[in-house]
Protein backbone atom coordinates (compact mmCIF):
# COMPACT_ATOMS: atom_id res chain seq x y z
CA UNK A 1 0.00 0.00 0.00
CA UNK A 2 2.77 2.27 0.21
CA UNK A 3 5.07 4.08 -1.87
CA UNK A 4 8.41 1.98 -1.65
CA UNK A 5 10.58 4.40 -3.14
CA UNK A 6 14.00 2.84 -4.56
CA UNK A 7 16.92 3.00 -1.89
CA UNK A 8 18.69 5.66 -3.26
CA UNK A 9 20.30 8.11 -1.14
CA UNK A 10 17.02 11.09 -1.38
CA UNK A 11 14.63 7.77 -1.05
CA UNK A 12 15.63 6.91 1.98
CA UNK A 13 15.39 10.51 3.09
CA UNK A 14 12.19 11.31 1.66
CA UNK A 15 11.24 7.57 3.37
CA UNK A 16 12.32 9.00 6.81
CA UNK A 17 9.86 12.29 6.52
CA UNK A 18 7.23 9.99 5.24
CA UNK A 19 7.43 7.64 8.00
CA UNK A 20 8.00 10.32 11.02
CA UNK A 21 5.26 12.45 9.50
CA UNK A 22 2.68 9.13 10.10
CA UNK A 23 3.94 8.66 13.82
CA UNK A 24 3.91 12.32 14.43
CA UNK A 25 0.15 12.44 12.55
CA UNK A 26 -0.80 9.30 14.74
CA UNK A 27 0.31 10.75 18.32
CA UNK A 28 -1.50 14.28 17.83
CA UNK A 29 -4.85 12.80 16.92
CA UNK A 30 -4.27 10.09 19.85
CA UNK A 31 -3.79 12.89 22.12
CA UNK A 32 -6.54 14.73 20.74
CA UNK A 33 -8.83 11.92 21.92
CA UNK A 34 -7.41 10.61 24.91
CA UNK A 35 -6.55 14.26 26.51
CA UNK A 36 -9.93 15.18 27.18
CA UNK A 37 -10.50 12.20 29.28
CA UNK A 38 -7.19 12.72 30.78
CA UNK A 39 -7.80 15.90 31.92
CA UNK A 40 -11.06 14.78 33.18
CA UNK A 41 -9.66 11.76 35.34
CA UNK A 42 -6.31 13.90 36.25
CA UNK A 43 -8.57 17.06 37.51
CA UNK A 44 -10.89 14.99 39.96
CA UNK A 45 -8.26 14.49 42.33
CA UNK A 46 -7.71 18.02 42.56
CA UNK A 47 -9.09 20.44 44.99
CA UNK A 48 -11.43 22.92 43.48
CA UNK A 49 -8.77 25.70 44.18
CA UNK A 50 -6.37 24.01 41.86
CA UNK A 51 -8.98 22.46 39.51
CA UNK A 52 -9.34 26.33 38.46
CA UNK A 53 -6.01 27.60 39.03
CA UNK A 54 -4.02 25.46 36.82
CA UNK A 55 -6.19 22.81 34.62
CA UNK A 56 -3.88 21.19 32.94
CA UNK A 57 -1.06 19.75 36.31
CA UNK A 58 -1.03 17.22 37.69
CA UNK A 59 -1.97 17.21 41.15
CA UNK A 60 0.66 16.97 43.72
CA UNK A 61 1.01 16.69 47.23
CA UNK A 62 -0.48 20.04 47.59
CA UNK A 63 -3.25 19.83 44.86
CA UNK A 64 -4.62 16.35 46.01
CA UNK A 65 -8.15 16.07 46.96
CA UNK A 66 -10.21 13.37 47.37
CA UNK A 67 -13.42 15.28 48.25
CA UNK A 68 -15.52 14.94 45.04
CA UNK A 69 -15.59 10.97 45.67
CA UNK A 70 -16.22 11.64 49.12
CA UNK A 71 -19.67 13.84 48.07
CA UNK A 72 -20.40 11.64 45.27
CA UNK A 73 -20.05 8.17 47.89
CA UNK A 74 -22.88 9.87 50.19
CA UNK A 75 -25.01 11.70 47.70
CA UNK A 76 -25.63 9.25 44.61
CA UNK A 77 -26.04 5.17 44.96
CA UNK A 78 -23.10 3.98 42.15
CA UNK A 79 -22.98 0.44 43.30
CA UNK A 80 -26.75 0.18 42.68
CA UNK A 81 -26.02 2.42 39.32
CA UNK A 82 -23.15 -0.26 38.44
CA UNK A 83 -25.12 -3.15 39.73
CA UNK A 84 -28.15 -2.63 37.60
CA UNK A 85 -26.41 -1.65 34.32
CA UNK A 86 -24.19 -4.85 34.45
CA UNK A 87 -27.26 -6.97 35.50
CA UNK A 88 -29.34 -4.95 32.51
CA UNK A 89 -26.02 -5.38 30.12
CA UNK A 90 -25.54 -9.61 31.02
CA UNK A 91 -28.62 -10.72 31.13
CA UNK A 92 -29.11 -8.94 27.61
CA UNK A 93 -25.88 -10.29 25.86
CA UNK A 94 -26.72 -13.51 27.17
CA UNK A 95 -30.26 -13.78 25.60
CA UNK A 96 -29.45 -12.28 22.37
CA UNK A 97 -26.71 -14.26 21.90
CA UNK A 98 -28.85 -17.73 22.76
CA UNK A 99 -32.05 -16.28 20.88
CA UNK A 100 -30.22 -15.03 18.38
CA UNK A 101 -27.44 -18.06 17.44
CA UNK A 102 -30.72 -20.45 17.80
CA UNK A 103 -33.06 -18.31 15.35
CA UNK A 104 -29.94 -17.71 13.27
CA UNK A 105 -29.53 -21.33 12.80
CA UNK A 106 -32.54 -22.37 12.15
CA UNK A 107 -32.62 -20.05 9.01
CA UNK A 108 -29.41 -20.87 7.75
CA UNK A 109 -29.56 -24.29 8.14
CA UNK A 110 -33.05 -25.27 7.26
CA UNK A 111 -35.73 -25.06 4.05
CA UNK A 112 -38.84 -24.46 5.30
CA UNK A 113 -41.87 -22.32 4.25
CA UNK A 114 -41.64 -18.64 5.10
CA UNK A 115 -38.02 -19.03 5.65
CA UNK A 116 -37.33 -15.99 3.08
CA UNK A 117 -40.47 -14.09 4.45
CA UNK A 118 -38.90 -14.74 8.46
CA UNK A 119 -35.43 -13.09 7.19
CA UNK A 120 -36.81 -10.47 5.32
CA UNK A 121 -39.11 -9.47 8.52
CA UNK A 122 -35.77 -9.48 10.61
CA UNK A 123 -33.72 -7.44 8.12
CA UNK A 124 -36.44 -4.68 8.51
CA UNK A 125 -35.33 -4.12 12.69
CA UNK A 126 -31.55 -3.64 11.58
CA UNK A 127 -32.60 -0.79 9.53
CA UNK A 128 -35.41 0.74 11.89
CA UNK A 129 -34.82 2.24 15.41
CA UNK A 130 -36.57 0.56 18.00
CA UNK A 131 -36.95 4.30 19.50
CA UNK A 132 -39.60 5.48 17.23
CA UNK A 133 -41.88 2.45 18.93
CA UNK A 134 -41.44 4.29 22.54
CA UNK A 135 -44.73 6.04 22.72
CA UNK A 136 -46.43 2.17 22.23
CA UNK A 137 -43.27 0.08 24.04
CA UNK A 138 -44.20 2.39 27.33
CA UNK A 139 -48.22 1.61 26.94
CA UNK A 140 -46.90 -1.76 26.61
CA UNK A 141 -45.12 -1.69 29.63
CA UNK A 142 -47.70 0.33 31.85
CA UNK A 143 -50.39 -2.53 31.03
CA UNK A 144 -48.05 -5.36 31.70
CA UNK A 145 -46.69 -3.69 35.13
CA UNK A 146 -43.10 -3.30 34.52
CA UNK A 147 -42.42 0.48 34.23
CA UNK A 148 -39.53 0.69 36.78
CA UNK A 149 -37.97 -2.76 36.44
CA UNK A 150 -35.16 -3.98 35.41
CA UNK A 151 -37.25 -6.37 32.85
CA UNK A 152 -38.52 -3.86 30.75
CA UNK A 153 -35.41 -2.42 29.84
CA UNK A 154 -33.98 -6.27 29.35
CA UNK A 155 -37.08 -6.84 27.35
CA UNK A 156 -36.78 -3.78 25.23
CA UNK A 157 -32.84 -4.36 24.25
CA UNK A 158 -33.35 -8.08 23.65
CA UNK A 159 -36.12 -7.20 20.93
CA UNK A 160 -33.46 -4.79 19.94
CA UNK A 161 -30.21 -6.50 19.58
CA UNK A 162 -31.70 -10.04 18.05
CA UNK A 163 -32.17 -8.44 14.46
CA UNK A 164 -28.59 -7.62 13.82
CA UNK A 165 -27.72 -10.69 16.20
CA UNK A 166 -29.42 -12.95 13.24
CA UNK A 167 -28.39 -11.28 10.58
CA UNK A 168 -24.66 -11.68 11.55
CA UNK A 169 -25.16 -15.04 12.95
CA UNK A 170 -26.98 -16.34 9.86
CA UNK A 171 -24.16 -15.62 7.85
CA UNK A 172 -21.38 -17.14 10.19
CA UNK A 173 -23.50 -20.41 10.34
CA UNK A 174 -24.00 -21.00 6.22
CA UNK A 175 -19.84 -21.46 6.50
CA UNK A 176 -20.09 -24.41 9.14
CA UNK A 177 -19.13 -27.15 6.65
CA UNK A 178 -22.27 -29.13 6.05
CA UNK A 179 -20.25 -32.95 6.23
CA UNK A 180 -19.72 -32.09 9.97
CA UNK A 181 -23.53 -31.28 10.86
CA UNK A 182 -24.24 -34.58 8.59
CA UNK A 183 -21.82 -36.86 9.98
CA UNK A 184 -23.10 -36.32 13.85
CA UNK A 185 -26.80 -36.66 12.42
CA UNK A 186 -25.69 -40.26 10.62
CA UNK A 187 -24.17 -40.85 14.41
CA UNK A 188 -28.12 -40.40 15.48
CA UNK A 189 -27.81 -36.49 17.34
CA UNK A 190 -31.04 -34.96 17.45
CA UNK A 191 -31.30 -31.08 16.07
CA UNK A 192 -30.90 -29.54 18.85
CA UNK A 193 -27.08 -31.30 19.77
CA UNK A 194 -26.19 -30.59 15.66
CA UNK A 195 -26.99 -26.60 17.08
CA UNK A 196 -24.91 -27.44 20.03
CA UNK A 197 -21.85 -29.17 17.63
CA UNK A 198 -21.96 -26.04 15.68
CA UNK A 199 -22.10 -22.64 17.68
CA UNK A 200 -18.48 -23.30 18.94
CA UNK A 201 -17.99 -22.75 15.34
CA UNK A 202 -19.45 -19.45 14.98
CA UNK A 203 -17.49 -18.04 18.26
CA UNK A 204 -16.07 -15.11 16.18
CA UNK A 205 -19.72 -14.14 15.00
CA UNK A 206 -20.88 -14.34 19.10
CA UNK A 207 -18.07 -11.91 19.84
CA UNK A 208 -19.19 -9.68 16.93
CA UNK A 209 -22.64 -10.01 18.76
CA UNK A 210 -21.59 -9.11 21.84
CA UNK A 211 -19.59 -6.34 21.47
CA UNK A 212 -22.49 -4.75 19.41
CA UNK A 213 -25.29 -5.29 21.77
CA UNK A 214 -23.24 -4.78 24.77
CA UNK A 215 -22.10 -1.13 24.17
CA UNK A 216 -25.20 0.45 23.25
CA UNK A 217 -27.10 -1.28 26.08
CA UNK A 218 -25.02 0.06 28.90
CA UNK A 219 -24.46 3.67 27.24
CA UNK A 220 -28.21 4.03 26.68
CA UNK A 221 -30.03 7.03 28.37
CA UNK A 222 -32.89 6.89 26.78
CA UNK A 223 -35.05 3.95 27.76
CA UNK A 224 -33.96 4.04 31.43
CA UNK A 225 -35.31 7.40 31.05
CA UNK A 226 -38.53 6.43 29.84
CA UNK A 227 -38.81 2.92 31.61
CA UNK A 228 -37.18 2.83 34.96
CA UNK A 229 -36.32 6.14 35.96
CA UNK A 230 -37.17 5.30 39.57
CA UNK A 231 -33.93 5.53 42.02
CA UNK A 232 -34.02 1.78 42.71
CA UNK A 233 -33.20 0.99 39.02
CA UNK A 234 -31.69 3.52 37.28
CA UNK A 235 -28.50 2.43 35.36
CA UNK A 236 -24.94 3.83 35.70
CA UNK A 237 -26.11 5.96 32.18
CA UNK A 238 -28.92 7.60 33.87
CA UNK A 239 -27.60 7.63 37.38
CA UNK A 240 -24.22 9.70 36.50
CA UNK A 241 -26.65 11.95 34.07
CA UNK A 242 -29.09 12.86 36.82
CA UNK A 243 -26.40 13.09 39.62
CA UNK A 244 -23.78 15.64 37.23
CA UNK A 245 -27.86 17.82 36.51
CA UNK A 246 -28.06 18.36 39.84
CA UNK A 247 -24.27 18.99 40.96
CA UNK A 248 -23.57 21.06 38.31
CA UNK A 249 -21.95 23.77 40.06
CA UNK A 250 -19.89 21.31 42.09
CA UNK A 251 -17.11 20.53 39.87
CA UNK A 252 -15.27 18.37 42.29
CA UNK A 253 -18.13 16.09 42.37
CA UNK A 254 -18.88 16.32 38.70
CA UNK A 255 -15.23 15.32 37.69
CA UNK A 256 -15.20 12.89 40.04
CA UNK A 257 -18.75 11.35 38.84
CA UNK A 258 -17.60 11.36 35.50
CA UNK A 259 -14.48 9.61 36.41
CA UNK A 260 -16.37 6.60 38.07
CA UNK A 261 -18.38 5.97 34.74
CA UNK A 262 -15.58 6.21 32.46
CA UNK A 263 -12.63 4.30 33.92
CA UNK A 264 -14.78 0.86 34.94
CA UNK A 265 -15.91 0.90 30.80
CA UNK A 266 -12.14 2.07 29.58
CA UNK A 267 -10.41 -0.50 31.74
CA UNK A 268 -12.96 -3.40 30.32
CA UNK A 269 -12.45 -1.80 26.89
CA UNK A 270 -8.29 -2.11 27.20
CA UNK A 271 -8.62 -5.75 28.32
CA UNK A 272 -11.21 -7.11 25.67
CA UNK A 273 -9.79 -4.57 22.66
CA UNK A 274 -8.50 -6.87 20.72
CA UNK A 275 -11.19 -9.17 20.12
CA UNK A 276 -13.42 -6.29 19.88
CA UNK A 277 -12.21 -4.20 17.24
CA UNK A 278 -11.85 -7.56 15.49
CA UNK A 279 -15.37 -8.03 16.26
CA UNK A 280 -16.63 -5.20 14.75
CA UNK A 281 -14.19 -5.57 11.89
CA UNK A 282 -15.36 -9.09 11.14
CA UNK A 283 -18.99 -8.30 11.82
CA UNK A 284 -18.82 -5.00 9.98
CA UNK A 285 -16.92 -6.93 6.45
CA UNK A 286 -19.16 -10.29 6.19
CA UNK B 1 -27.46 -23.76 2.01
CA UNK B 2 -29.54 -25.66 -0.41
CA UNK B 3 -26.92 -28.34 -0.62
CA UNK B 4 -27.34 -28.77 3.35
CA UNK B 5 -31.12 -28.75 3.52
CA UNK B 6 -30.84 -31.33 0.61
CA UNK B 7 -28.45 -33.68 2.80
CA UNK B 8 -30.65 -33.29 5.95
CA UNK B 9 -33.98 -34.13 3.71
CA UNK B 10 -32.25 -37.43 3.25
CA UNK B 11 -30.48 -37.74 6.06
CA UNK B 12 -33.84 -37.21 8.39
CA UNK B 13 -36.29 -39.26 5.50
CA UNK B 14 -39.49 -37.82 4.51
CA UNK B 15 -41.05 -37.39 7.62
CA UNK B 16 -38.95 -33.83 7.98
CA UNK B 17 -40.25 -32.63 4.85
CA UNK B 18 -43.98 -33.48 5.25
CA UNK B 19 -44.36 -31.25 7.92
CA UNK B 20 -43.46 -27.51 7.31
CA UNK B 21 -42.95 -26.42 10.22
CA UNK B 22 -40.62 -29.47 11.93
CA UNK B 23 -40.66 -28.91 15.24
CA UNK B 24 -37.39 -28.45 16.62
CA UNK B 25 -37.46 -25.09 13.59
CA UNK B 26 -40.40 -23.58 16.16
CA UNK B 27 -37.99 -24.18 19.36
CA UNK B 28 -35.27 -22.26 17.44
CA UNK B 29 -37.04 -19.47 15.85
CA UNK B 30 -40.01 -19.35 18.18
CA UNK B 31 -38.58 -17.44 21.28
CA UNK B 32 -36.31 -14.98 19.31
CA UNK B 33 -39.64 -14.25 16.72
CA UNK B 34 -41.84 -13.97 19.61
CA UNK B 35 -39.32 -11.03 21.71
CA UNK B 36 -38.62 -9.44 18.57
CA UNK B 37 -42.71 -9.25 17.30
CA UNK B 38 -44.12 -8.73 20.58
CA UNK B 39 -41.46 -5.53 21.93
CA UNK B 40 -40.45 -4.33 18.44
CA UNK B 41 -42.15 -4.73 15.80
CA UNK B 42 -45.93 -4.39 17.51
CA UNK B 43 -44.52 -1.33 19.01
CA UNK B 44 -43.35 0.25 15.85
CA UNK B 45 -46.50 -0.59 13.97
CA UNK B 46 -48.92 0.32 16.82
CA UNK B 47 -46.90 3.79 17.21
CA UNK B 48 -47.66 4.59 13.43
CA UNK B 49 -51.19 3.52 14.16
CA UNK B 50 -51.89 5.92 16.99
CA UNK B 51 -50.57 8.88 14.57
CA UNK B 52 -54.17 8.32 12.89
CA UNK B 53 -55.58 9.00 15.98
CA UNK B 54 -56.12 11.87 18.40
CA UNK B 55 -55.46 11.58 22.21
CA UNK B 56 -58.70 10.48 22.66
CA UNK B 57 -58.74 7.63 20.43
CA UNK B 58 -60.87 8.98 18.03
CA UNK B 59 -59.63 8.39 14.57
CA UNK B 60 -58.72 11.88 12.69
CA UNK B 61 -56.71 10.71 9.47
CA UNK B 62 -53.90 12.80 8.58
CA UNK B 63 -55.22 16.03 10.65
CA UNK B 64 -51.31 14.73 12.95
CA UNK B 65 -49.79 15.42 10.28
CA UNK B 66 -51.06 18.24 9.07
CA UNK B 67 -49.86 20.03 12.39
CA UNK B 68 -46.36 19.25 10.91
CA UNK B 69 -46.92 21.48 7.51
CA UNK B 70 -46.86 25.13 7.14
CA UNK B 71 -49.45 26.47 8.76
CA UNK B 72 -49.63 23.68 11.70
CA UNK B 73 -49.10 24.16 15.43
CA UNK B 74 -45.50 21.91 15.44
CA UNK B 75 -45.13 23.39 11.96
CA UNK B 76 -41.76 25.50 13.09
CA UNK B 77 -40.22 23.37 15.68
CA UNK B 78 -40.53 20.50 13.38
CA UNK B 79 -38.47 22.15 10.16
CA UNK B 80 -36.32 23.61 12.43
CA UNK B 81 -35.47 19.84 14.58
CA UNK B 82 -35.05 18.15 11.06
CA UNK B 83 -32.95 21.18 9.72
CA UNK B 84 -31.01 20.99 12.66
CA UNK B 85 -30.25 17.38 12.48
CA UNK B 86 -29.43 17.82 8.58
CA UNK B 87 -26.30 19.83 10.22
CA UNK B 88 -25.86 17.34 12.21
CA UNK B 89 -25.83 14.35 9.94
CA UNK B 90 -23.43 16.87 7.59
CA UNK B 91 -20.86 17.33 10.09
CA UNK B 92 -20.73 13.13 10.19
CA UNK B 93 -20.78 12.85 6.94
CA UNK B 94 -18.53 15.70 5.70
CA UNK B 95 -15.23 15.63 8.67
CA UNK B 96 -16.16 12.12 10.67
CA UNK B 97 -15.97 10.18 7.47
CA UNK B 98 -12.78 11.95 6.02
CA UNK B 99 -11.06 11.71 8.89
CA UNK B 100 -12.00 8.22 9.70
CA UNK B 101 -10.54 7.32 6.37
CA UNK B 102 -7.87 9.01 6.79
CA UNK B 103 -6.52 7.63 9.80
CA UNK B 104 -7.46 3.91 8.66
CA UNK B 105 -4.93 4.83 5.59
CA UNK B 106 -1.78 5.92 8.51
CA UNK B 107 -2.99 2.60 9.96
CA UNK B 108 -2.34 0.77 7.12
CA UNK B 109 0.95 2.23 5.92
CA UNK B 110 3.75 -0.13 5.74
CA UNK B 111 6.16 2.32 6.80
CA UNK B 112 4.02 1.87 10.21
CA UNK B 113 6.22 -0.93 11.72
CA UNK B 114 5.49 -0.77 15.51
CA UNK B 115 2.83 0.64 17.03
CA UNK B 116 -0.16 -0.28 14.91
CA UNK B 117 -2.47 -1.67 17.12
CA UNK B 118 -1.87 0.53 19.93
CA UNK B 119 -3.08 3.56 17.67
CA UNK B 120 -5.80 2.01 16.96
CA UNK B 121 -7.17 1.06 20.34
CA UNK B 122 -6.46 4.77 21.77
CA UNK B 123 -7.88 6.18 18.57
CA UNK B 124 -11.28 4.10 19.46
CA UNK B 125 -11.25 4.48 22.99
CA UNK B 126 -13.80 7.60 23.18
CA UNK B 127 -16.29 5.64 21.20
CA UNK B 128 -16.88 3.38 23.89
CA UNK B 129 -17.71 6.15 26.32
CA UNK B 130 -21.35 6.95 27.05
CA UNK B 131 -22.92 9.54 24.87
CA UNK B 132 -23.69 11.28 28.27
CA UNK B 133 -20.56 11.50 29.59
CA UNK B 134 -18.99 12.34 26.61
CA UNK B 135 -20.83 15.51 26.33
CA UNK B 136 -20.37 16.77 30.07
CA UNK B 137 -17.07 15.97 29.14
CA UNK B 138 -16.83 18.49 26.75
CA UNK B 139 -19.32 20.48 28.73
CA UNK B 140 -16.73 20.79 31.55
CA UNK B 141 -13.95 21.78 28.97
CA UNK B 142 -15.49 24.39 27.49
CA UNK B 143 -17.17 25.90 29.94
CA UNK B 144 -15.92 29.65 30.28
CA UNK B 145 -16.13 28.87 34.12
CA UNK B 146 -12.91 27.12 33.49
CA UNK B 147 -11.27 29.57 31.50
CA UNK B 148 -9.60 26.62 28.71
CA UNK B 149 -11.94 28.03 26.22
CA UNK B 150 -12.88 31.76 26.76
CA UNK B 151 -16.23 31.91 24.32
CA UNK B 152 -19.57 30.04 25.49
CA UNK B 153 -19.64 27.73 22.40
CA UNK B 154 -22.47 26.13 24.04
CA UNK B 155 -24.38 29.58 24.75
CA UNK B 156 -24.37 30.78 21.79
CA UNK B 157 -26.95 30.42 18.96
CA UNK B 158 -24.54 30.48 16.44
CA UNK B 159 -22.12 27.99 17.41
CA UNK B 160 -23.68 25.61 19.83
CA UNK B 161 -25.19 23.00 17.14
CA UNK B 162 -21.32 22.75 15.51
CA UNK B 163 -20.08 22.15 18.76
CA UNK B 164 -22.13 19.31 19.75
CA UNK B 165 -21.32 18.24 16.53
CA UNK B 166 -17.93 18.00 16.59
CA UNK B 167 -18.02 16.54 19.96
CA UNK B 168 -20.18 13.49 18.55
CA UNK B 169 -17.77 13.82 15.73
CA UNK B 170 -14.64 13.27 18.12
CA UNK B 171 -16.37 10.22 20.13
CA UNK B 172 -17.73 8.40 16.64
CA UNK B 173 -14.77 8.66 14.56
CA UNK B 174 -13.52 5.26 15.70
CA UNK B 175 -16.07 4.14 13.97
CA UNK B 176 -15.01 4.42 10.28
CA UNK B 177 -11.72 4.40 11.32
CA UNK B 178 -12.21 0.31 11.64
CA UNK B 179 -14.83 -0.03 9.07
CA UNK B 180 -12.10 1.28 6.27
CA UNK B 181 -9.19 -0.16 8.21
CA UNK B 182 -11.29 -3.30 7.40
CA UNK B 183 -11.02 -2.92 3.75
CA UNK B 184 -7.91 -1.73 3.54
CA UNK B 185 -5.97 -4.15 4.81
CA UNK B 186 -8.27 -6.71 2.72
CA UNK B 187 -6.76 -4.82 -0.65
CA UNK B 188 -4.54 -7.54 -2.21
CA UNK B 189 -0.88 -5.93 -2.46
CA UNK B 190 0.08 -7.51 -5.62
CA UNK B 191 -2.88 -5.02 -7.29
CA UNK B 192 -1.23 -2.40 -5.98
CA UNK B 193 2.09 -3.61 -6.56
CA UNK B 194 1.25 -4.09 -10.41
CA UNK B 195 0.38 -0.16 -10.19
CA UNK B 196 3.51 0.82 -9.17
CA UNK B 197 4.94 -1.36 -11.75
CA UNK B 198 3.17 0.03 -14.61
CA UNK B 199 4.65 3.23 -12.85
CA UNK B 200 1.54 5.23 -10.87
CA UNK B 201 2.93 7.33 -7.80
CA UNK B 202 1.28 7.16 -4.74
CA UNK B 203 -1.50 9.77 -5.64
CA UNK B 204 -2.73 8.28 -8.12
CA UNK B 205 -2.73 4.54 -6.59
CA UNK B 206 -5.29 5.97 -3.81
CA UNK B 207 -7.32 7.49 -6.02
CA UNK B 208 -7.71 5.02 -8.62
CA UNK B 209 -7.38 1.85 -7.04
CA UNK B 210 -7.90 2.21 -3.56
CA UNK B 211 -10.60 5.08 -3.56
CA UNK B 212 -12.77 2.89 -5.89
CA UNK B 213 -12.51 -0.22 -3.88
CA UNK B 214 -14.17 1.85 -0.69
CA UNK B 215 -16.64 3.19 -2.20
CA UNK B 216 -19.17 0.17 -0.93
CA UNK B 217 -17.89 0.60 2.31
CA UNK B 218 -18.39 4.74 2.17
CA UNK B 219 -22.48 3.56 1.50
CA UNK B 220 -22.78 1.94 4.56
CA UNK B 221 -20.81 4.12 6.93
CA UNK B 222 -22.81 6.93 5.36
CA UNK B 223 -26.19 5.32 5.79
CA UNK B 224 -25.30 3.69 9.23
CA UNK B 225 -24.77 7.36 10.45
CA UNK B 226 -27.67 8.65 8.54
CA UNK B 227 -30.07 6.56 10.88
CA UNK B 228 -27.83 6.71 13.84
CA UNK B 229 -27.83 11.02 13.31
CA UNK B 230 -31.54 11.45 13.16
CA UNK B 231 -32.44 8.96 16.22
CA UNK B 232 -29.54 10.82 18.27
CA UNK B 233 -31.02 12.58 21.82
CA UNK B 234 -28.82 11.45 24.57
CA UNK B 235 -26.15 14.18 23.64
CA UNK B 236 -28.50 16.69 23.21
CA UNK B 237 -30.33 16.00 26.00
CA UNK B 238 -27.36 16.01 28.50
CA UNK B 239 -25.91 19.29 27.46
CA UNK B 240 -28.71 21.29 26.63
CA UNK B 241 -31.32 19.97 28.14
CA UNK B 242 -35.04 18.99 26.95
CA UNK B 243 -35.83 22.22 25.49
CA UNK B 244 -32.42 21.81 23.48
CA UNK B 245 -31.20 25.37 23.72
CA UNK B 246 -30.22 28.32 23.59
CA UNK B 247 -33.62 28.85 21.50
CA UNK B 248 -34.52 25.43 19.94
CA UNK B 249 -30.85 26.04 18.03
CA UNK B 250 -30.03 22.47 18.86
CA UNK B 251 -33.09 21.09 18.96
CA UNK B 252 -33.06 17.79 16.75
CA UNK B 253 -35.75 15.36 16.11
CA UNK B 254 -34.72 12.81 18.90
CA UNK B 255 -35.11 15.85 21.79
CA UNK B 256 -38.39 17.11 19.88
CA UNK B 257 -39.70 14.06 20.04
CA UNK B 258 -39.07 13.53 24.10
CA UNK B 259 -40.83 16.89 23.71
CA UNK B 260 -43.90 15.99 22.18
CA UNK B 261 -44.29 12.71 23.62
CA UNK B 262 -43.56 14.09 27.65
CA UNK B 263 -44.04 17.34 27.41
CA UNK B 264 -41.57 19.70 29.20
CA UNK B 265 -42.58 22.71 31.21
CA UNK B 266 -45.36 24.68 29.46
CA UNK B 267 -45.36 22.05 26.66
CA UNK B 268 -47.70 19.16 27.59
CA UNK B 269 -47.24 16.13 26.50
CA UNK B 270 -49.58 14.26 23.98
CA UNK B 271 -49.63 10.57 22.81
CA UNK B 272 -50.80 11.74 19.18
CA UNK B 273 -48.27 14.65 18.50
CA UNK B 274 -45.01 11.67 19.87
CA UNK B 275 -46.35 8.70 17.49
CA UNK B 276 -47.02 11.61 15.03
CA UNK B 277 -43.37 12.91 15.12
CA UNK B 278 -41.63 9.49 15.10
CA UNK B 279 -43.59 8.48 12.10
CA UNK B 280 -42.65 11.68 10.79
CA UNK B 281 -38.88 10.19 11.64
CA UNK B 282 -39.47 7.06 10.47
CA UNK B 283 -40.56 8.71 6.98
CA UNK B 284 -37.12 10.87 7.30
CA UNK B 285 -35.31 7.82 7.66
CA UNK B 286 -36.85 5.81 5.39
CA UNK B 287 -35.93 8.31 2.74
CA UNK B 288 -32.41 8.47 3.31
CA UNK B 289 -32.68 4.83 3.09
CA UNK B 290 -34.00 4.69 -0.16
CA UNK B 291 -31.96 7.26 -1.66
CA UNK B 292 -28.99 4.98 -0.48
CA UNK B 293 -30.59 1.54 -1.93
CA UNK B 294 -31.71 3.76 -4.83
CA UNK B 295 -29.18 6.20 -6.02
CA UNK B 296 -26.18 4.96 -4.43
CA UNK B 297 -26.00 0.99 -4.58
CA UNK B 298 -27.25 1.01 -8.02
CA UNK B 299 -24.22 3.11 -9.20
CA UNK B 300 -21.19 2.39 -6.92
CA UNK B 301 -19.75 -0.95 -8.51
CA UNK B 302 -18.14 -3.83 -5.82
CA UNK B 303 -15.54 -5.31 -6.82
CA UNK B 304 -14.38 -8.71 -5.66
CA UNK B 305 -11.19 -8.90 -4.59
Amino acid sequence: MTVQTAATGTGRGRRRVAKSSIYVLLTLYTMLALGPIALIVMNSFKTRKAIFDSPFSIPNAESFSLKGYETVWERANFPRYFFNSITVTVVTVALVLLLGAAAAYALAEYRFMGNTFLTLFLAVGVMIPIRLGTVSILKLMVSLSLVNTLFALILVYVAMGIPLAVFILAQFFRQVPGELKDAARIDGASEYRVFSLALPLVKPGLAAVAVFTMLPVWNDLWFPLILAPGESTKTVTLGVQLFLGQFVSDWQAVLAALTLAAIPILILYVIFSKQMLSGITQGGVK
Amino acid sequence: MTATSTNTDVVRGTSARRRRFPRHVIVFLGPALIVYTVFMVYPLLDSLRLSFFSDEGTFVGLSNFAELLPGGSLSSSFWNALGNNLVFFGFHLLIQNPVGLFLAVLLTQQLLKRGRGTYRTLIFAPTVLSVVIVGFIWQLILSPLWGVVSTPLLGLTSTALPTLSMMSVWQFVGIPMMFFYAVLVGIPDDLIEAARVDGANGWQIFWRIIFPLLLPMLGIISIITYIANLNAFDLIYSVQGALAGPEFSTDIMGTLFYRSFFGFQLQSGSTATGATVATAMFLVILAGVLIYLFAWVRRVETYEL
